[in-house]
């Protein structure tokens, strides 16, 4: 199994934040000093100026998920919590990848694969290739298990992001706790 | 009106409603405190900045408001957060307010700067760094509003230099706007229900109230409550005085001090209501096997503390006023005390246990016998008028305070509960005073808590603030020294005080105060007489106490609840 492959054991949770300064170190101080793991975290602003949104990825082994919404949902700053279910809801992520690919060897087994995972070539060196690729978690887990024989000099993954699937009949969307609306 | 930050600022405390606060100046908070000389509100200078936060918590406790201490940057900053630490362990409101270097200097390892709105994040319910004056009154108002509603607790404004030295035009918001805030009051009417059912119910219920009983203005609510179903009571330590003592349907204090009954109580029943408590590992003992037939019903304002320790059958997010007060309509409306199920079983089973587990202690008036510390506390208690409020450091003392004072009124016990901080006493003695000047006040210390921060009393005298403090002086750090005793084979490593150094009398004197000493049981209540006389100074009793007394009942650390040790000397030993 691929150590970065996320398990039954997490969760993802959506949390909408006020875009106020020391938000951050107080979610993770918060996740630290409580014992809770973080396994992935993103950060971007939402189109509401006042508003950032965190997609936070619990390992609830640590902790039952229950105790951590509640204590995420102390904090004065924390405006809305939203579990997404992986079933209801849509995840992807982003990974560049600089691997070994020399002009006479296997770069052309590496251009193809890329191709096959829609991916792109951002760089080219004389015997590296940087590529990015974007997906679902699991799909990017793949892509870097099947990089990895070629050689990777280094990788980084953004951490995932996820919305709810769009409402089809049920509400699909399970606010764990909400403070507003 | 163009103001300062720093007169917005003490504008803005006057607006609160702010009559008192206690604080020691410096470099970053000069410019607040040059318009406090012209404020209503009174400053009390303090000796060392953790003394300042005891005081407010002190003040707090008994009069419901906020707390408020001011203090200036770095070295400041870093003494008061002990004080924040402990209020928000036992959810205490306070405001402090910090100076900071100027703005620009922050991040540069300037002079007495340090990260304190970092180093204080995990111990406040929210902190703020104001980094422009127009924002002062909003933050203000914001942080009084997140101290006193919710689960109180402490909070902490860190304003720069540069910040309180900015114009700004003076404005008071009549509201304020937190979207991510907004605390849960009112129970969910249908848990309420399913709550009074549980109770009509429970052959062996017994109401578990916490300190959030007090924190809710609800000591009435609970007494109709227990009244109305006649179901026992349990008062943790940080519930002592949330229901009268001398109430028949009292139990006392449960946990690892704990008299018999309170503990075994629990531990038999088979409905916990559980009332602003939370299940702290000092009263449950070893979790697995706390409590082991009992439902629960939970009822806090923090949602977080439902399910945190023990999962409850019958949660309920709500302040613990209206909570009670519905649940009791809920009953009245099932039938009131006809509703209630026969427990004459019960409570003839618990009346067998205070008869045969009191409180036990001896004390010798022979030649060369030992002063009993728990005989001084009784006698104290009987000397002093009822609404005493009575203040304790964290030792043996404390425990002994708790078990042998008679709490008949909520808001008359004041001590560290969460955080078990040390030095406590003193301040916080001061702090209570403050709020209550028409009140007596007795600190019940340790000598060596005494020791951390006897200096404030220095501050009693020079701001004449009357508190009296009996130091049960057993030359030992005596909760120290009975784990050794018990647990390491009595080998004491380093809890040896000495009993006449320091010369607590002349200590005492020497900070204005008035030093009286007790080596015998006879000498106790003439000494305690003459410091209730004294109303223009405090006063310290030196009571030199039995070094080898230990604290009992006591269920050791990580055991079962039902392993609880009654005093050796008392029956057969064991249970
Ligand atoms: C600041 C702080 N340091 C250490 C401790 C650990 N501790 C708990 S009780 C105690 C002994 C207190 O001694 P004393 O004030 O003389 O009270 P006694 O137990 O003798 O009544 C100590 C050291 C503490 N609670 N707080
Ligand atoms: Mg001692």
């Amino acid at each position: 199994m691929s150590p970065s492959a996320a398990t039954p054991a997490h969760h993802t949770l959506s949390v909408l934040v006020e875009n106020k300064a020391g938000v951050l170190t107080r979610i993770a101080g918060l996740f630290a000093r409580r014992g809770f793991n973080i396994y992935s975290l993103a950060v971007a602003p939402t189109d509401d100026e006042r508003f950032s949104r965190i997609t936070i990825v619990v390992d609830v082994e640590s902790k039952p998920l229950e105790q951590i919404t509640k204590q995420l949902f102390k904090l004065i700053n924390v405006v809305k919590i939203n579990e997404l279910d992986p079933d209801e809801s849509v995840e992807r992520e982003l990974v560049l990848c600089s691997v070994r690919a020399g002009a006479g060897g296997t770069r052309g087994q590496v251009i193809e694969l890329v191709q096959v995972f829609e991916g792109k070539i951002v760089d080219v060196g004389p015997d590296q290739l940087t590529v990015m690729m974007a997906g679902t978690p699991a799909k990017v887990d793949d892509f870097e298990e099947l990089m990895r024989p070629y050689g990777i000099i280094e990788l980084q993954r953004t951490g995932r992001v996820a919305l709810p699937k769009l409402e089809r009949q049920a509400p699909r969307l399970r606010s764990v706790s909400g403070k507003v609306g | 009106m163009k103001l300062t930050g720093a007169q917005a600022l003490i504008k803005s405390l006057e607006m609160e409603g702010v009559e008192v606060m206690f604080g020691l100046p410096g470099g970053a908070i000069l410019p607040v405190y040059d318009p406090i000389i012209d404020s209503t509100i009174r400053h009390i200078l303090v000796r060392h900045e953790q003394g300042a936060g005891h005081m407010a918590e002190g003040y707090a406790h008994v009069t419901g408001r906020p707390g408020v201490a001011i203090v200036t940057s770095g070295p400041a900053a870093t003494n008061i957060v002990t004080p924040l630490c402990d209020a928000y362990m036992d959810s205490i409101p306070l405001v402090v307010i910090t100076g900071q270097v100027p703005s620009a200097a922050i991040g540069s390892d300037a002079f007495q700067e340090c990260d304190t709105t970092g180093i204080t994040m995990s111990v406040t319910k929210h902190n703020w760094l104001v980094m422009d004056a127009q924002d002062i009154p909003r933050i203000v108002r914001e942080a009084f509003h997140i101290a006193t509603t919710g689960r109180p607790g402490p909070v902490l404004i860190d304003v720069p230099k540069d910040v309180s030295m900015q114009m700004m035009d003076w404005y008071w918001p009549n509201s304020v706007d937190l979207p991510g805030y907004k605390p849960t009051t009112v129970g969910h009417p249908r848990m309420i229900k399913e709550a009074a059912r549980f109770i009509s119910e429970s052959r062996r219920p017994v109401i578990y109230a916490g300190g959030g009983i007090l924190k809710a203005r609800a000591a009435e609510a609970l007494r109709t409550l227990a009244e109305m179903t006649g179901i026992p009571v349990v008062t943790t330590l940080m519930a002592r005085g949330a229901f009268p003592d001398r109430h028949e349907l009292c139990l006392g204090m449960p946990g690892m001090h704990g008299n018999y009954t309170a503990v075994t109580a629990m531990q038999k029943s088979d409905l916990l209501i559980a009332l602003g408590s939370r299940f702290d590992d000092r009263v449950t003992g070893k979790v697995p096997s706390f409590a082991p037939e009992a439902k629960i019903i939970h009822v806090d304002i923090d949602p977080a503390e439902l399910g945190k320790v023990r999962r409850p059958d019958v949660p309920i997010v709500g302040d613990c006023r209206q909570v009670i007060q519905e649940l009791v309509k809920a009953i009245e409306a099932m039938g009131g005390a006809d509703s209630q199920p026969d427990r004459t079983e019960w409570m003839a089973q618990l009346r067998q246990w205070q008869k045969e587990f009191p409180l036990h202690y001896e004390q010798s008036f022979d030649e060369g016998g030992a002063l009993k510390p728990q005989y001084v506390i009784e006698q104290l208690r009987d000397a002093t008028p009822d609404d005493c409020i009575v203040v304790s450091g964290v030792g043996q003392h404390q425990m002994w305070t708790s078990q042998h004072w008679k709490f008949d009124y909520p808001y008359t016990w004041v001590n560290s509960g969460g955080l078990g901080t040390m030095g406590f006493a003193v301040p916080a003695a001061i702090g209570a005073k403050a709020g209550m000047p028409d009140r007596m006040v007795w600190a019940v210390d340790g000598d060596g808590c005494f020791q951390m921060t006897a200096q404030e009393l220095v501050t009693a005298a020079a701001e004449r603030i009357p508190v009296k403090i009996a130091i049960l002086n057993n030359a030992y750090l005596g909760m120290v020294r009975q784990w050794q005793e018990m647990f390491y084979e009595e080998r004491y490593s380093e809890v040896y005080l000495s009993p006449d150094l320091p010369d607590y009398v002349k200590w005492a004197e020497a900070m204005g105060c008035v030093g009286l000493r007790v080596e015998r049981p006879e000498e106790v209540l003439p000494a305690i007489e003459k410091a209730n006389s004294i109303d223009d100074r405090p006063v310290v009793i030196d009571f030199r106490t039995d070094s080898s007394e230990k604290v009992y009942p006591m269920v050791a650390a990580g055991h079962s609840n039902d392993d609880i040790i009654v005093d050796p000397a008392h029956g057969e030993g064991g249970r």
